[in-house]
């Protein structure tokens, strides 16, 4: 098969309505931020550009190796992306490879295609770029290792929130799949990682000025750093609650009311004996709440990305 | 040799096909959500929705087993949900010990799971519906109606544009990478799983410097044929008075699909 | 416009020779169309043959089944081995294909690199790889290259490469594919000497005509799906009828 399903690629009705919407709307947020940045800087002549990087990316995504262990390794790109083209170009790019990954080949769903955007293109764009930004100034090996190491890290962060978001969605258990998903793509993401350093160390010595270019200082400056750090923290911090202590987890999801205390059913009446707890849909109101909580985050974020941007000479 | 594998639409004079992309995007996102919203076990409002499903296949002049066929793409998917089989609540079906832990399949989470594989099964037959009477075009063209930024569906419009040489490229690289991964008999071959990542890498280091040196060309070749920011295509869409009559109707039956559910 | 197929106007010769044998192959792409109508071949030791006939004829789909890339119903047997998927590698390690676009065979930084990829590949110790790459290299007249970036070469040093790149493995057939289009009239020659000298039993595919006549004692001609002609290139390239009918010009 040509296409393959990634196992990220979260498909329709996997995720709930309210969580969907929530992922929505970081994902157009942070959407529509890049596309001013993307204007500013850039202008119109880079959208034929983007374009055909984009389908660079569909590209390189069916370029595979065998393991050995009966998988096949391949890139998803997202940090190559962000280091070859600078942050937000690279969240549009990795938008629109998403988006004809759903929309042509139902390789992801329409309505979770706000997650998958997210957790496929704008959280590895940011740890991308954060980690490639930390090592402006030092030697190629450095970078090279930087690079492999938010490859890596990329792969977790993604596995990770499509966890949370199934798990919120009531389509999964907390801690199982967050431990398959993270060890499954433990593995992935070493060839993501061996891919990308290849790849770049390729291009470092056949043409190092398009790799320098891509980290200039129009592209935002330390902020970056902050936000690929403050991803990799929520990672590195939430995994091991995930999956090895869930129940703290799961018992703040409960009494904020974001997980339901029980799937709600349509119980046929035969077993209508068996006593119930409360069945009723999530409290909306509290979820809203937290989409409200999550977006300011993200605002703040990007607003600090921009105070923290060295000054143009 | 060229490949068809991206072209998803397929040419009829269908009534469907002739709905405006527009009215047809909107009821499939409709049809969807219906179906996230739709409760664990309304077997029969799957079924209600399954029938629409088999209609609107007979209406797209494709026969009634085309998105059938094609709808178990999602299917492996399916794997991160299986812990929702072991949702506590409700009587236990049967129980098994895995890795030294319990694991106890319940009613609910049966129900559950089961649930969201249909009304995921269902729901992707929609979108392949959606992409096999629209031609891509004219679906960007509909997406833009709908507010979507126009700086995406030209990056979107570009990817489609160049898919086609980009993916051949990549095929005649893999080709060319197998004709030379030969093995000496009697001999291991292969090289470490290391040295074939750097191989893979190598060639995504080269297909990106084609496809970025090939941007300046096309850029050139657009300027010289009159570009000035903005994509134009052919179709005018007007949305006629059968547009909105379907549409209400469909969302009609979408709504009642959901009444039916409760 | 139907083109009649006379039954092979030159019967090929049979020595038993077993470089590569092909009996009776077919083969249709996915999509249904038919691009290999039965095609029969035999290649001696020391061979140099080449493969013309119109664009779709059906060379380059035959060239790919001659190392397992493709795979149809018939037999093909190279070195008397008979081709099946488990002995793929093996095959490959002897039936040496360079493809039209030298760029899709040149995906290391460096020549060395690329001409290295085959036999590494193979699990060939260090020392061996590097005999081997200096041989390939010095049979293509390019052994200066070895530390060169390969994106920075002309279209003509990267096919002499691309054909270095096969080489190094040591195959017993060499099969190309156009490997003259697209070089400059210097170029040209530098490849015509480099093949003349080149020892290796050959097949290769190509509207060169003038090439041809220089280089390739043997002429197939494809058309169609079939092979139609198949013996001495100066008896072939005098049949004009024979050339028109299949789209070829007398040179």
């Amino acid at each position: 098969m040509l296409i393959s399903p990634t196992p990220l690629h979260i498909p329709e009705v996997y995720l709930s309505l309210p969580v969907a919407l929530v992922c929505w709307i970081i994902t157009a947020l942070t959407l529509s931020v890049a596309i001013r940045r993307t204007n500013q800087s850039l202008g119109e002549r880079q959208i034929p550009l983007m374009g055909i990087m984009a389908a660079f990316i569909f590209a390189a995504q069916m370029i595979n190796f065998p393991t050995g262990v009966g998988v096949s390794g391949h890139l998803l790109g997202g940090v190559l992306a962000a280091i070859l083209l600078g942050p937000w170009s690279a969240m549009l790019v990795m938008t629109a490879v998403i988006a004809v990954q759903g929309l042509l080949f139902q390789d992801g769903g329409l309505t979770s295609m706000g997650a998958n955007i997210l957790n496929m293109g704008l959280l590895t764009a940011a740890i991308g770029y954060g980690f490639y930004r930390a090592a402006l100034g030092r030697g190629r090996m450095t970078k090279l290792i930087f690079a492999g190491l938010a490859a890596w890290l990329s792969v977790e962060a993604g596995a990770l929130a499509t966890s949370l978001e199934l798990w919120l969605s009531g389509s999964a258990r907390l801690q199982v799949v967050t431990i398959a998903m993270l060890a499954v793509h433990a593995v992935i993401g070493l060839g993501e990682a061996a891919i990308t350093v290849a790849a770049l160390g390729f291009l470092m010595r056949t043409r190092p000025d398009l790799v320098d270019e891509s980290s200039a200082s129009t592209q935002g400056g330390r902020g970056w750093i902050v936000a690929g750090l403050l991803v990799t923290v929520a990672t590195l911090f939430l995994a091991p609650f995930a999956s090895a202590n869930p129940d703290g987890l799961e018992r703040v999801a409960l009494d904020l009311g974001i997980v339901p205390a029980h799937p709600a059913t349509n119980l046929p009446a035969p077993l209508a004996n068996y006593a119930i707890p409360a069945l009723g849909n999530t409290p909306i109101s509290t979820v809203v709440a937290g989409a409200i909580g999550l977006v300011i985050v993200t605002i703040l974020i990007i607003l600090a990305g921009r105070a923290l941007r060295k000054p143009q000479s | 040799m060229h490949s068809n594998l991206f072209d998803r639409y397929h040419d009829k004079q269908s009534f469907l096909h002739h709905l405006d992309p527009r009215v047809k995007v909107v009821l499939t996102v409709a049809f969807i959500v219906s179906n996230v919203l739709l409760t664990d076990g309304a077997w029969l409002a799957f079924a209600c929705a399954w029938s629409l499903i088999l209609i609107a296949n007979l209406l797209s002049q494709l026969g009634w087993s085309f998105t059938l066929r094609r709808s178990f793409i999602a299917l492996p998917f399916a794997l991160a949900a299986l812990s929702s089989l072991f949702e506590p609540g409700g009587p236990a079906l049967s129980s098994f010990m895995f890795l030294g832990a319990k694991f106890t399949i319940t009613y609910f989470g049966l129900l559950r799971f089961s649930s969201i594989l249909i009304r995921s099964w269902l729901s992707v037959q929609a979108a392949i519906l959606l992409v096999a009477v629209t031609p891509f075009p004219d679906l960007l063209h509909a997406l833009e109606h709908l507010r979507v930024p126009k700086i995406i569906t030209t990056i979107i419009a570009f990817l489609y544009r160049y898919l086609f040489v980009l993916t051949d490229e990549v095929l005649r690289l893999m080709r060319a990478r197998q004709a030379r991964s030969a093995a000496a008999p009697g001999q291991r071959s292969g090289g470490s799983v290391m040295w074939r990542a750097n191989v893979t890498g190598n060639m995504v280091g080269q297909l990106f410097l084609r496809s970025y040196e090939r941007s300046d060309r096309i850029y050139n070749a657009m300027l010289a044929r009159g570009y000035a920011g903005q994509i134009r295509t052919l179709h005018a869409h007007t949305l006629t008075r059968r547009d909105w009559w379907f549409g209400a109707l469909a969302i009609a039956l979408i709504l009642s699909l959901q009444l039916i559910g409760r | 416009m139907p083109i009649t197929h006379p039954a092979q106007k030159f019967p090929p010769p049979d020595h038993g020779c077993d470089v590569l044998q092909v009996r009776d192959l077919h083969f249709a792409y996915p999509d249904g169309h038919a691009a290999l109508l039965g095609v029969s071949l035999k290649m001696c030791e020391g061979d140099k043959a080449a493969l013309v006939g119109p664009n779709g004829a059906g060379k380059s789909t035959l060239m790919l089944h001659l190392n397992g890339i493709l795979e149809g119903r018939g037999e093909i047997e190279v070195g008397g081995l008979r081709l099946t998927r488990d002995n793929l590698p093996v095959i490959r390690s002897m039936v040496g294909l360079v493809f039209q676009n030298p760029d899709d065979q040149l995906f290391s930084p460096t020549v060395f690199e690329d001409v290295a990829f085959g036999p590494l590949h193979m699990g060939l110790p260090e020392a061996e790889v590097r005999a081997r790459v200096d041989e390939a290299l010095a049979a293509v007249r390019m052994s200066a290259y070895a530390d060169r970036l390969s994106h920075h070469l002309s279209v003509g040093e990267k096919k002499r490469i691309a054909i270095a790149t096969v080489l190094s493995m040591r195959p017993s057939l060499l099969v190309l594919d156009e490997p003259s289009a697209g070089l400059d009239p210097r170029a040209r020659r530098t490849l015509i000497h480099l093949l003349r000298d080149l020892p290796i039993t050959m097949l290769v595919s190509t509207h060169d005509m003038a090439l041809v006549k220089e280089l390739f004692p043997r002429t197939i001609i494809m058309d169609e799906g079939m092979i139609v002609a198949d013996g001495l290139t100066r008896e072939i390239l005098e049949d004009a009828s024979l050339l028109e009918a299949h789209g070829l010009e007398k040179v």
